[in-house]
């Protein structure tokens, strides 16, 4: 019954190999086994959204599948959003527009948000109203995280054009 | 709460997988997206000795065509078939109805066969399957048998499946290029399981209505087709007035329960307004085709 099962996994680019028993669910193998406590445990039947980490770069519950299941898959991680010290647009934004008030729901919009912006690098109000209705937060209301999320998919559009011609954003800006 | 503790099985084959659920019996159970199991063990109310997961079996994981059918697979999640060109031309329909399963990080994970072998009686999927006609392929011990959708939901999470089955392919019978669909549902909030909802599908000949489905589901204990009201819709031309004497007729006979969502009585009026926009969408769909 109590049988350890091998999960290889990678996790914000680092890889990592535990023995875990198949009852462990993947929120707990990643706080308690891996000690990345940035994703946080909520409802922890599916309904809240705040354990949502990306599996091969899709959202989803992480208190509703097994560590087991994500054996020889990639996830990501509200750690693995901040780079090179500087923190993710995303992140930047939830600060700036007050997309936040406990806390509780940050780790588990944030990336509902950044696979939102990797499909649909320009959302209306509306669309951003949708993908995030998968998440639950208690504190804001939501209005300052929609207006989080679309500052965020402003400055990305920037920084990509940026990227592709640099001289004409400049002028741009 | 965290779930009970299991026996982990990972088969990597269908073949594998019918031989372990054959020899586990009653005792085992398949795991596939675990979108509705895993919160069940969460809160002990299902504590299985053993889980057959089947997300390694890459062979179960296709939405095609396949002899005029749209085949899925029972590795394939609800994303797939709500991304699926094939499913959007043959079975529209059900990629409508996909659409409401609870929301994207659920379908990334949930799949359609689970979805259908689970039976919620307000579920989307089994109501719009019912609509659109086919059946599932199980697959067992003794080898493969079918099961229409018209005889497989036996009540509230029954279905005709056995201990140590696989429901393995689901089968959507295809409909003319013409048809009409719509799917309608009403829940408290976007992604929750319906108060009541209806699908429906519309073949006109002409000016008449040559062949209608019209699935119900949240207000019985398996979705339901109600088939006097598609009979008194067949041959006519699907006035308003047809139309709402359908839809009267579709809830003469509902006795819904009351729960925290709505009252059986309330589930009723809900009911009859998502048959009628259903009617009326489906209707205005085939009229557009047959224009």
């Amino acid at each position: 019954m109590n049988e350890l099962h091998p999960v290889a996994v990678t996790v914000n680019g680092t890889p990592y190999e535990r023995h875990v028993e198949a009852r462990r669910l993947l929120v707990d193998f990643l706080r308690e086994d891996l000690g990345l406590v940035g994703t946080h445990i909520g409802c922890e039947h599916g309904v809240c959204g705040t354990c949502t980490v990306l599996m091969d770069g899709e959202s989803i519950r992480s208190c509703i599948t097994f560590a087991v299941q994500a054996n020889g898959h990639e996830l990501m991680t509200v750690e693995g959003l901040a780079a090179d010290g500087r923190m993710h647009p995303l992140q930047e934004a939830f600060w700036e527009q007050q997309g936040l008030q406990c806390g509780y729901c940050t780790p588990g919009m944030l990336l509902r948000a950044k696979e939102l912006l990797a499909e649909n690098p320009d959302p209306t109000r509306e669309e951003v109203r949708e993908a995030v209705a998968s998440n639950l937060c208690r504190c804001t209301g939501y209005q300052f995280i929609l207006d989080a999320v679309l500052e965020a998919a402003k400055v990305i559009r920037h920084e990509a054009a940026a990227s592709v011609e640099p001289a004409r954003v400049a002028q741009e800006v | 709460m965290k779930p009970a503790s299991f026996v982990y099985h990972a088969p990597a084959t269908a073949a594998e997988t019918v031989a372990t659920l054959t020899e586990l019996g009653e005792e085992g159970r398949v795991l596939a997206g675990g979108q509705s199991l895993v919160p069940l063990m969460n809160f002990r109310l299902a504590q299985p000795a053993h889980l057959v997961d089947i997300n390694r079996v890459e062979e179960l994981d296709y939405v095609r065509a396949d002899d005029g059918s749209l085949a899925i697979g029972a590795r394939a999640r609800q994303a797939a078939l709500e991304r699926s060109s094939e499913a959007r031309s043959l079975a529209p329909l059900l990629v409508e109805a996909a659409k409401w399963v609870a929301h994207p990080p659920i379908r990334h994970r949930g799949t359609v066969c689970g979805s259908i072998a689970h039976a919620d009686p307000a579920a989307e999927l089994p109501a719009a399957m019912l609509a659109q006609g086919g059946e599932v392929v199980i697959a067992g011990g003794a080898g493969e048998r079918r099961v229409p959708f018209a005889s497989l939901f036996l009540g509230p999470f029954s279905t005709a499946l056995q201990p140590g089955e696989l429901l393995k392919e689901a089968r959507a019978e295809r409909w003319p290029d013409d048809t009409g669909h719509a799917f309608v549902e009403v829940a408290r909030r976007h992604g929750d399981f319906a108060v009541a909802g209806a699908a429906a599908l519309v073949h006109m000949d002409g000016p008449v209505i040559a062949r209608v489905a019209l699935a119900l589901f949240g207000v019985a204990a398996t979705p339901v087709r109600v088939g006097e009201a598609e009979r008194l819709l067949q041959g006519s031309s699907g006035s308003e007035d047809e139309i709402r004497e359908a839809a009267e007729v579709a809830v003469r006979d509902l006795t819904p329960s009351s729960d925290i969502h709505g009252s059986g009585r309330y589930r009723i009026q809900v009911a009859r307004s998502c048959i009628r926009r259903a009617l009326r969408e489906a209707l205005t769909s085939a009229r557009r085709h047959n224009g």
